[in-house]
């Protein structure tokens, strides 16, 4: 490792500073000496590009409720006035709107990251728990955006989702009506979408803080799944992951950039270019592509009211996968039988999402009632066994040895860790 | 005098717990402006007044769609062969059994007065459509009989129907 351990300030201010508020030696222990460790790949880097991708919604954002207006009568025409009109109003609102996106791509790739590398596990189900409550909070956030343009699947999008509320017995209708502050959505219901749409993203901000701090105290995971155990496994965080994060950052800009000025309205429903219309559904709604999988699970169950518990249940589950594999291996890399049915998960993942999609007819409806089952017969029934029956390949002694030796042994071979069936 | 562990509630653990107690109920007083702002304001339930519809322009077979309390009201003037398909069902078979006399006003089973709005999941079912020529929600695929009733799909119940009466043969107020 390079440069100092602990921070000595070079100019006078900033001494003067550090003895009144040390923030500089926070920023050079948490993101300059910090060490990471030496075998990070680039699945590693999604959490930078999530900061930044907080940081572009936060921004266009504050910019865009400059010229919107959360009115039922004029909240159509302001977003189309920010497209025509405003200067660069444009590319604001395809930067937020296809920001989104990116967002929850980068999220979903994140979380898949830290199921493969098993990154949940002792001493990190904290940190994962509060990346679950990051992506609750959105999915909320996400969904009151989508509302505000005030277009057809805005208005549809807001009752369905309102009316999810309903399943809940006796007390369902009162607080679907509280929610929409009406008897049905209606101008209320937009201008506290609009109040929370704003107010929410400053709570991811809270919960990304505390995100970095539980971090910052287990220390990152890493392919292997072993702890560092020595200076020889770790590098100083900067320049090694400060380099690697920017360059899959401007890669993922690429992306990004791509959509916004070639596709903008790829992913956006055409439907949302009318009017929001109280007297007609159209024909086919569908929620934007990153609510789809959960949307696959509501359509594939044939009661409402479990139909809406599923839903739930598919993320809450989430949060309790640090307890539901029992395995103590961490990384797939040394569980076979877990790779193979990780990845199934995943195409299972995908598929929800194209399914929900698609019209809820036919064999549509079959293959996503048997997906649904698989989704969570993941984590009740195949993670608690497996980590019982599965044979774990050897894992390396440490860090270094695996990387440095191509998994040869430096010096003597130590006894596998506890738990590693061999 | 103080002891180390004492057993006897002294007088400054009532003052703790007395304290507290007021802490937590006014705590728990102001959520209550906080919580009740949401629900609907004054006057949007003003604005749920009754209406009255005037039914004589509207023919034999057809459906006319009126707002009341924002949601769509179907006034649907039914024909012999609809009131007739309703009527014969095997009410025990249906996942929320009721007769059709029990969704319609005595005397007058031509007119069938209801809250459009899919039991579901809130979306506005399309009239005339569906294997039973009564009401298809193109969101998730339910489908309603003439008389409004669930027949296939994830609806759990009929077509909910508004508060109305007859202020004359062809008068309503819904409301």
């Amino acid at each position: 490792m390079s440069g100092h351990p602990t921070y000595q300030p070079q100019s006078a201010f900033m001494r003067w500073m550090e003895r009144r508020l040390p923030i500089g030696g926070l920023i050079y222990s948490s993101f300059v000496v910090y060490p990471t460790p030496r075998n990070l790949n680039y699945w590693w880097t999604f959490g930078g590009i999530l900061a930044f991708m907080l940081g572009v919604q936060i921004v266009t954002g504050v910019v865009l409720a400059m010229h919107y207006t959360p009115q039922v009568d004029f909240a159509f025409d302001s977003v189309e006035r920010i497209m025509r009109d405003v200067n660069y109003g444009w590319l604001l609102r395809y930067l937020h709107a296809t920001g989104a996106s990116m967002f929850f791509l980068a999220a979903y790739i994140h979380m898949f990251r830290g199921m493969y590398y098993g990154s949940y596990k002792d001493p990190r189900e904290v940190l994962w728990i509060l990346g679950v409550i990051l992506l609750l909070l959105m999915i909320i956030t996400g969904f009151m955006g989508y509302v505000l343009p005030w277009g057809q699947m805005s208005f549809w999008a807001a009752t369905v989702i309102t009316n999810l509320f309903s399943a809940i017995p006796l007390v369902g209708e009162p607080i679907v009506t509280w929610l929409w502050g009406g008897y049905a959505v209606g101008n209320p219901t937009l201008n506290r979408f609009y109040s929370l749409h704003y107010l929410l993203p400053f709570v991811i901000v809270g919960v990304v803080v505390l995100h970095i701090w539980a971090l910052h105290v287990a220390g990152q995971n890493n392919p292997t799944g072993v702890e560092p155990k020595s200076e020889e496994d770790t590098v100083a965080f900067t320049p090694y992951a400060t380099i690697k994060d920017s360059f899959l950052l401007a890669v993922f800009c690429i992306l990004f950039a791509w959509f916004v000025f070639y596709i903008p309205n790829f992913l956006l429903a055409p439907d949302n270019y009318i009017p929001a219309n109280p007297a007609v559904t159209p024909t086919h709604i569908v929620p934007e592509w990153y609510y789809l999988p959960f949307y696959a699970i509501l359509r594939a169950i044939p009661n409402k009211l479990f139909g809406v518990m599923a839903l739930g249940a598919s993320i809450l589950i989430l949060a309790f996968l640090p307890w539901l594999d029992t395995s103590k291996v961490r990384s797939a890399r040394y569980r076979p039988l877990y790779r193979q049915f990780f990845w199934v998960f995943v195409i299972v993942c995908v598929g929800l999402g194209w399914l929900g999609g698609k019209p809820p007819e036919g064999n549509y409806v079959l293959i996503a009632r048997i997906f649904t089952v698989y989704y969570f017969a993941f984590f009740l029934v195949i993670l608690p066994v497996l980590g019982k029956v599965e044979r774990t390949k050897p894992l390396p002694n440490s860090i270094s040895e695996s990387v440095l030796r191509e998994g040869k042994p430096i010096g003597a071979q130590a006894p596998p860790p506890a738990g590693a069936k061999v | 005098m103080t002891t180390m562990s004492s057993a006897e509630p002294t007088r400054r653990d009532f003052l703790y717990i007395a304290t507290a107690s007021v802490a937590a109920f006014g705590a728990a007083a102001t959520l209550v402006p906080l919580i009740a702002q949401m629900n609907p304001d004054a006057s949007t339930i003003a604005a749920g007044a009754p209406i009255e519809v005037d039914l004589t322009p509207i023919a034999d077979g057809q459906v006319i769609k009126v707002f009341w309390r924002g949601k769509p009201i179907y006034v649907n003037h039914r024909t012999k062969k609809q009131i007739e398909e309703a009527q014969n069902v095997d009410v025990a078979k249906l996942p929320d059994p009721q007769p059709d006399s029990a969704r319609v006003k005595p005397g007058h089973d031509q007119w069938q007065v209801l809250i459009g709005i899919c039991t579901h999941l809130g979306c506005i079912p399309i009239a005339h459509q569906g294997p039973y020529d009564g009401y298809f929600c193109p969101c998730h695929g339910s489908v309603y009989d003439t008389s409004g009733r669930i027949r296939q799909g994830p609806a759990p119940l009929n077509l909910a129907l508004p508060p109305y009466e007859f202020l004359s043969d062809t008068k309503i107020r819904i409301g």
